[in-house]
C-alpha cells in the first residue's frame, strides 16, 4: 500500500494497462512531450513511443471521432479532453457515433473507448474552463458515465472502463488531483456502477459524487456535533447509477439530500430525488433535497466563483430542512 | 465510345468528361466482375421503391444508382482485411466490398436476421465482418472514425488501407478538414474519396462551396489529390490503384474526387421539384453501367450475349434476396428491446 495523488493513480492506471495491451493508447492535445497540463501522461511517450502516446493537432472533433474508428477497429483508446468543456466539439462522435455504434450495428461493433475529461469549478479559469456537463452523458443511452472522486476508485475504476468493451468517459474534477490516499501496490480493479458508502449514519442520507463528496463529508462531520448523524453515498459512477445502494441508505435514513456540482437546472439531481420517489416515496419521512450550482455561469472572480457552487453550509442547511 | 451528339454538349456542360480507355493491368475477368457488381447495385437499388410504396420497406434510403463506379473501381481493389467508411448512400460500398444482399434485404425489411437485426436499416447498413465500418446517417461524420482506422494500420505497422467516401455535402464538414489535416500529417494510410454528385440534399453545391474543385482541397492538406470522372470506372479504377499502392507502401494518403451528378432525388420519395431534371436526360447517356458494357463490346473484351447474361443473373440474386428478406426472416423479438444499447450483453435500462 502507498498514498499517492490522484494524479498519480491515474498515470499509474495507464502506465499498467498500456503495458498490459498493446492496443491501449493515448491521444490529445499536448498528452505527449509535454505530459497533459496537469502532468497526467508524463514520462509516458518516452516510454511507450510516439504512436502510443499522440500528441494531436487542436481538432478535439476529429481526433475523438479517430479514437472511435480506432475503438471500432479493435484498439483500446484513451482519448483525452484538456478541459471537459471542449467536450463539445466532438459531441457529435461521442453521441452519435461511440453511443449508437453497437446498437445501430445491431451488435456487430464495439467502442472499446475511454474519453478522460478535467471537469468542474475552481481556480479562478472563468466559464470555459470551469464546466460541469456530466450531466449531459447520463441522458444518452450506449455510453458510461464515471466520476471516481479517490486515489483508490480513479486507479480501479479507470483501469475497468479501459477493459470496457463500449464507451466511457470518465470526468476527474481538478480540485480532487492532489488529494491523497491509500492505493494498494498490486493490480486491483473497481467495478463500474457499484456506489461507496464513505460515511455510514443513521438520520440522513447525503447522495454526492467527485468534489462534492469532500464537502458532503465536511458537512457531515458538523452535523455530528448536533447530533446529526448522515450517511455520506459517494456514487463514482452516474451512468449506471447504483440505486439499490441509494435505496438501502434511504430506507434506514428515510431523509435524502442529493449534491451536484452542477448547476441545479435539469441536472441529474432532480433525476435522483425522482427515482427515489419512485422507488420509495413511502419510505421518506421528508421531501427530499437538491443542492447544486446556481443557474449561472462560472465567474472569474473568486468570491464570484465561490458563491456559484454549493458549500458545506448549503448542505447542512439541506439537510436540517429535511428535520423541519 | 459512339460520341453521339448528345455527348458532345455533355462534355461541354461536365467539365469531368474523359474518354474511356484500358488501363494497363486491367484483365477482362476483373472488369466483369466490377460489371456484374455494378448491376448487382443497380438492381438492388431499384428493386427497393416499389417495396418502400408496398409498406415492405421504411424509413429513408439513399440510393446510389449511377455512382456505381466509384465504389466499384476503388473497393474492388481492396483486401478483404482493408476498411472503408462508409456514407448514408452505403448499399453499393457493401455489395463492392463482398457483402451479402439476402442480409442486406432482410435490414430494409427490419428483420431479425438483418444485419443490424432491424436496428439499423438502410442508413446504418454494415457488415464489420468484410471491413466496413458502418454507414453513417451523420453526412461527413463518417471520415474521422474512418481515419481511426488507419491510425490504427498505421500504429500496429500493418499495409492496410483504409477508403473513406464522403459526398460534396459532408466535404464541408469540419471534422473532414481536421481528419485530411492529421492524415496527411502522421501519412496514414487513407484514401478520401469525395463523390461529388453535385447536391447536397436539396442544393446546388455551387450555391454553397467557394471553389468548386474539392479535390483542391486535398492539396491545401499537402495530400496528393486527383479528380475523376465519376462516370469513367476505368479512369477511377487506375486512379484508385496507384493511391492504394501508395497508402499500402506507408506513403500517406490520397484525396480522389469523383465528380458524378445526382440523377435520382436525395431519397426515395424526393421528386427533385427543386432542380431542372430535364439536364439529367444527357447524363443517362454516360451513366457508368451503359458506358462500361458499350465499351467492353467496342474493343472486344466482353459480347452482348454476356452482358446480358450479368445482369439477368443481378436481377435473380435481387429477387432471391426479396423472396428471403419477406418470406424467411422474421421480426425481432420486443424481448430483445434492450439488447445491442450496451456490449456484452449488459443490459442497463
Amino acid at each position: 500500500m502507498s498514498i499517492i495523488t490522484l494524479r498519480e493513480s491515474i498515470t499509474q492506471a495507464l502506465r499498467e494497462e498500456m503495458s498490459l495491451d498493446e492496443n491501449v493508447f493515448i491521444m490529445g492535445c499536448d498528452v505527449g512531450l509535454r505530459g497533459n497540463p496537469f502532468g497526467i501522461t508524463k514520462g509516458l511517450m518516452k516510454e511507450f513511443g510516439e504512436k502510443r502516446v499522440i500528441d494531436t493537432p487542436i481538432s478535439e472533433a476529429a481526433f475523438t471521432g479517430l479514437g472511435v474508428g480506432a475503438a471500432i477497429a479493435g484498439m483500446r483508446p484513451l482519448v483525452e479532453i484538456l478541459y471537459a468543456d471542449w467536450i463539445t466539439l466532438p459531441m457529435d462522435n461521442i453521441v452519435n457515433t461511440a453511443a449508437k455504434t453497437s446498437y445501430m450495428f445491431g451488435g456487430q461493433a464495439n467502442v472499446p473507448i475511454v474519453i478522460r475529461a478535467p471537469f468542474g469549478v475552481g481556480g479562478g479559469v472563468a466559464a470555459q474552463h470551469s464546466q460541469n456537463n456530466e450531466n449531459w452523458f447520463v441522458h444518452v443511452p450506449g455510453l458510461k458515465v464515471i466520476t471516481p472522486s479517490t486515489p483508490y476508485d480513479m486507479k480501479g475504476m479507470l483501469k475497468s472502463a479501459i477493459r470496457d468493451n463500449g464507451p466511457v468517459i470518465c470526468f476527474e474534477h481538478k480540485r480532487n488531483y492532489s488529494i491523497k490516499g491509500e492505493v494498494p501496490d498490486g493490480e486491483y480493479l473497481v467495478p463500474i456502477g457499484k456506489a461507496n458508502i464513505r460515511k455510514a449514519g443513521t438520520d440522513c442520507t447525503i447522495v454526492a459524487y467527485s468534489y462534492m463528496t469532500y464537502v458532503a463529508e465536511e458537512a457531515a462531520k458538523e452535523l455530528e456535533k448536533e447530533g446529526i448523524s448522515c450517511e455520506v453515498i459517494d456514487l463514482r459512477s452516474l451512468l449506471p447509477l447504483d440505486y439499490d445502494t441509494v435505496m438501502e441508505s434511504v430506507k434506514k435514513t428515510s431523509r435524502v439530500v442529493v449534491v451536484t456540482e452542477a448547476p441545479l437546472r435539469g441536472s441529474i439531481a432532480g433525476e435522483i430525488v425522482g427515482e427515489i420517489i419512485d422507488r420509495g416515496f413511502d419510505l421518506l419521512d421528508a421531501p427530499p433535497q437538491r443542492v447544486g450550482s446556481k443557474n449561472s455561469p462560472v465567474a472569474y472572480n473568486e468570491g464570484l466563483e465561490a458563491m456559484c457552487t454549493p458549500k458545506k453550509e448549503d448542505i447542512i442547511a439541506a439537510v436540517r430542512k429535511t428535520f423541519e | 465510345m459512339k460520341n453521339s451528339k448528345c455527348i458532345e454538349e455533355l462534355k461541354k456542360e461536365f467539365d469531368a468528361y474523359t474518354d474511356m480507355y484500358l488501363p494497363e493491368g486491367l484483365g477482362r475477368e476483373e472488369q466483369l466482375k466490377m460489371y456484374s457488381t455494378m448491376w448487382v447495385m443497380r438492381k438492388f437499388e431499384e428493386a427497393v421503391k416499389p417495396l418502400w410504396m408496398a409498406n415492405k420497406v421504411h424509413g429513408y434510403y439513399h440510393p446510389y444508382i449511377t455512382e456505381e463506379a466509384i465504389g466499384t473501381g476503388i473497393i474492388s481493389q481492396l483486401k478483404k482485411e482493408d476498411y472503408i467508411g462508409s456514407t448514408h448512400r452505403g448499399h453499393g460500398h457493401l455489395i463492392a466490398k463482398g457483402g451479402d444482399i439476402n442480409k442486406m434485404m432482410a435490414e430494409l425489411f427490419g428483420k431479425e436476421e438483418g444485419y443490424n437485426h432491424g436496428r439499423g436499416g438502410s442508413m446504418h447498413i454494415t457488415d464489420m465482418s468484410v471491413g466496413m465500418l458502418g454507414a453513417s446517417g451523420i453526412v461527413g461524420a463518417a471520415v474521422a472514425p474512418a481515419v481511426g482506422s488507419a491510425l490504427k494500420s498505421w500504429i500496429k505497422g500493418t499495409d492496410d488501407v483504409t477508403v473513406v467516401f464522403f459526398g460534396d455535402g459532408g466535404a464541408n464538414a469540419g471534422s473532414v478538414s481536421e481528419s485530411m489535416n492529421m492524415a496527411a500529417a502522421w501519412k496514414l494510410p487513407v484514401i478520401f474519396v469525395c463523390e461529388n454528385n453535385q447536391w447536397a440534399i436539396a442544393t446546388d453545391y455551387t450555391r454553397i462551396t467557394g471553389e468548386p474543385d474539392l479535390y483542391k482541397r486535398g492539396i491545401g492538406f499537402g495530400i496528393p489529390s486527383y479528380r475523376c470522372d465519376g462516370f469513367n470506372i476505368y479512369q477511377i479504377w487506375e486512379t484508385a490503384k496507384a493511391a492504394i499502392e501508395r497508402a499500402r507502401a506507408g506513403e500517406g494518403p490520397t484525396f480522389i474526387e469523383c465528380k458524378t451528378m445526382r440523377m435520382l432525388g436525395h431519397h426515395a420519395t424526393d421528386d427533385s421539384w427543386y432542380r431542372d431534371m430535364s439536364v439529367c436526360d444527357k447524363y443517362w447517356e454516360i451513366e457508368p453501367i451503359k458506358r462500361m458494357g458499350e465499351f467492353m463490346i467496342e474493343e472486344n473484351i466482353a459480347t452482348q450475349e454476356e452482358l446480358d447474361a450479368i445482369e439477368q443473373e443481378a436481377i435473380k440474386k435481387v429477387e432471391a434476396s426479396i423472396e428471403y428478406a419477406d418470406t424467411q426472416c422474421h421480426e425481432p423479438s420486443l424481448d430483445s428491446f434492450y439488447d445491442y444499447i450496451y456490449t456484452d450483453g449488459e443490459v442497463i435500462k
